[in-house]
């Protein structure tokens, strides 16, 4: 009965991923035919490169700073969200939009949006004088305004989703307990910060863990606004894995670079599955 | 310790619609146990939450202690309130639990642990400080939940039918520990309920709703023996009041004061019953044709009709001792009677107690 679906996880998830391990150990390149083991080879000269330690930082600094702002808003968007007003469902709909799009098509969306000569944003500052025309930033050509355009870029992408799993966290929360604590005379901050989060803690961590995957394994938005650059400011490891394997045709030591991010994600999940359990049980 | 007061309250959730609750004018007494009795939808836990600051009345104004709260937030009007699920911090231990509106209110941490244990101790529940919510029977929860509630001496209690979710045999004790919290504490009361013994038991006094409106306040004796109305009447008591119509008037009477005329004149078929020796005075003969017959231990409930006269197919309710009465077969009819003291009458087209006591009625 689960034969179709096993069929299917094989050859879509299986077999790509026994090739990456395999690639991971060899020689392969593309448009060569030889094939050897090399060892811990490939791992140990990636390690020494500067651009996968550049690649390494980058991918920490992006996941880190998208998934502190993701969490704050989402939070911020279902506290807004929660109580009926006119027009919810629209204003829901609407923010649930960016998720519902193909990444590529929001993010080629943005890169015009932020393109050095024709960005809105920077037509907007210009006409309100804060910017003198041809001296405006180039938010994707300079290294520190191109990772902040990264990071807003995938922060407008991810949180829809986590919104959504923040508003079924609070409707989780029995009605009295927030009316309890206002009774007992907790404010905004406290109800939120010693009751709200704490009993949100599972669904929280799983929102972490979803975002932290999302964001740590993504390279659509890097690649499309960036590609990596400039100076490789952007570069995060799935991006330096493309780049790498299949642009650079080293396809051993773009395996070797994907695959590092294997261990890291697992201790992840794993983390933030012991949290969540933890919240559960106390 | 303070006065809670209503004047003219009145809550409307749908503009359009009958108020959730409309024109209540209450006032508490000092150190009282006020019972808002009435049905699910009476408007009770509205009234309740209106006077928390829980929800925001559409006009009238409420009162603590003389001064007018419906711009205070809950933390401003210095009430505790016991929920219905007693909405313990599932993540906070019993401690914490309790120690959280000492936190809120930026009491100094040094009295917390003495406050803690003197609520803790007052409620049996001193051994329970350091288990979280989940490890608590229904009992511990709600007394966790009152602890919460008097740590910091609030100046009226609120309780959202504390009782109804614990099994009925505990309630019956949870009851009586709450009795006799309240007289420990002396702080005024508030109680909803939709459970009339409970109602009865503790309260001072009852305010009896229905749909939004005061029917009746008085003590557990007037409401009971003097209803306001007939829905009043028929809501307490279990059966309730037997209700017939005499023209413009509605006749009721409780079902314990309606049994046999043999046991009336004293005749020997039956003991004497203690009641109807306090009731001196005449008589109202009624012809009781039983239907069928509940036997409870202790009472025995028999449903009937009345035959002839102007009552004939209207159906009543005997409730007798039954260590003081014997079965009465299904399908027999039997001289029955009520003492006329024991008669409450009620205007036809408006339903409230009519002052007016036409004798004879019959």
């Amino acid at each position: 009965m689960f034969m179709p679906s096993v069929v299917f996880i094989a050859l879509l998830v299986g077999i790509p991923f026994v090739l990456a391990v395999l690639y991971a150990f060899s020689d392969a390149r593309i448009g060569g035919t030889s094939f050897h083991f090399v060892g811990f080879e490939n791992f140990r000269s990636i390690l020494h490169s500067p651009s996968f330690r550049k690649a390494l930082q980058n991918s920490i600094v992006f996941t880190l700073c998208a998934q502190a702002i993701v969490i704050v808003c989402s939070n911020i968007l279902a506290i807004a969200l929660e109580k009926p007003f006119r027009g919810r469902g629209f204003v829901r709909f609407l923010i649930l939009l960016p998720w519902v799009a193909p990444v590529s098509l929001g993010t080629i969306g943005w890169k015009w949006i932020l393109d050095s000569i024709y960005s809105v944003i920077t037509w907007v500052l210009v006409a309100l004088h804060v910017y003198k025309p041809y001296s405006a930033p180039m938010w994707l050509g300079e290294p520190h305004l191109a990772m902040a355009s990264v990071v807003l870029v995938h922060c407008w992408r991810l949180i829809p989703f986590s919104t959504v799993i923040m508003l079924a966290g609070r409707s989780a929360i029995p009605r009295e307990i927030p009316e309890a604590a206002a009774i007992d005379g907790a404010g905004f901050w406290r109800t939120l910060f010693q009751i709200n989060i704490p009993m949100m803690t599972p669904i929280l961590s799983v929102a972490v863990l979803f975002g932290i995957i999302f964001t740590f394994t993504d390279m659509t938005v890097v690649y499309i606004l960036t590609a990596g650059g400039p100076f490789d400011s952007t570069q995060t490891l799935p991006s330096l894995a493309f780049a790498t394997g299949i642009a650079g045709s080293d396809l051993a030591a773009g395996a070797a670079i994907s695959l590092f991010l294997v261990p890291v994600l697992v201790a992840v999940a794993y983390l933030m599955l012991r949290v969540a359990h933890r919240a559960e049980v106390v | 310790m303070a006065i809670v007061e209503t004047r003219k309250l009145t809550k409307v959730f749908k503009e359009g619609e009958l108020g959730a609750v409309n024109d209540v004018s209450l006032a508490t007494e000092e150190g009282e146990f006020l019972v808002f009795l009435g049905p699910s939808g009476s408007g009770k836990t509205t009234l309740l939450r209106m006077i928390a600051g829980l929800e925001i009345p559409t006009s009238g104004e409420i009162l603590i202690g003389g001064q007018v709260v419906n711009d205070l937030t809950p933390r401003e009007r210095r009430i505790a309130m016991v929920f219905q699920s007693y909405a313990l911090y599932p993540h906070l231990t019993v401690y914490k639990n309790i120690a959280f509106p000492l936190k809120a209110q930026k009491v100094p941490k040094e009295e917390h642990r003495g406050k803690v244990e003197w609520a803790a101790g007052l409620l049996g529940i001193g051994k329970l400080l350091d288990r979280k919510p989940r490890e608590l029977s229904g009992g511990e929860r709600q007394r966790v939940a009152l602890a919460r509630a008097i740590v910091r001496q609030p100046a009226v209690f609120l309780l959202d039918e504390p009782l109804s979710n614990l099994d009925a045999k505990l309630r019956a004790s949870a009851r009586q520990e709450l009795e006799e919290f309240q007289g420990q504490i002396g702080t005024t009361m508030i109680y909803v309920t939709h459970d009339q013994v409970e109602a009865m038991a503790m309260g001072d006094r009852i305010v009896v709703m229905n749909f939004g409106r005061v029917h009746q306040i008085g003590s557990p004796a007037e409401v009971y023996g003097d209803p306001a109305d007939t829905f009043v009447a028929t809501f307490l008591g279990s059966p309730p009041m037997n209700l017939v119509q005499a023209g413009d008037l509605i006749v009721g009477f409780r079902p314990e004061n309606f049994f046999p005329v043999a046991r009336l004149a004293g005749q020997a078929a039956l003991p004497a019953d203690i009641r109807i020796q306090e009731r001196q005075g005449p008589f109202v003969p009624l012809r009781f044709r039983i239907s069928h017959e509940e036997y409870l231990g202790a009472d025995r409930i028999t449903y009937g009709l009345l035959e002839g006269d102007r009552f004939d197919g209207t159906k009543v309710i005997s409730r007798l001792p039954a260590g003081q009465s014997a079965s009465l077969p299904s399908g027999s009819l039997h001289a029955f009677a009520v003492a006329e003291s024991d008669l409450r009458f009620f205007d036809t087209r408006t339903q409230v107690k009519s002052a007016a006591k036409p004798y004879p009625w019959a």
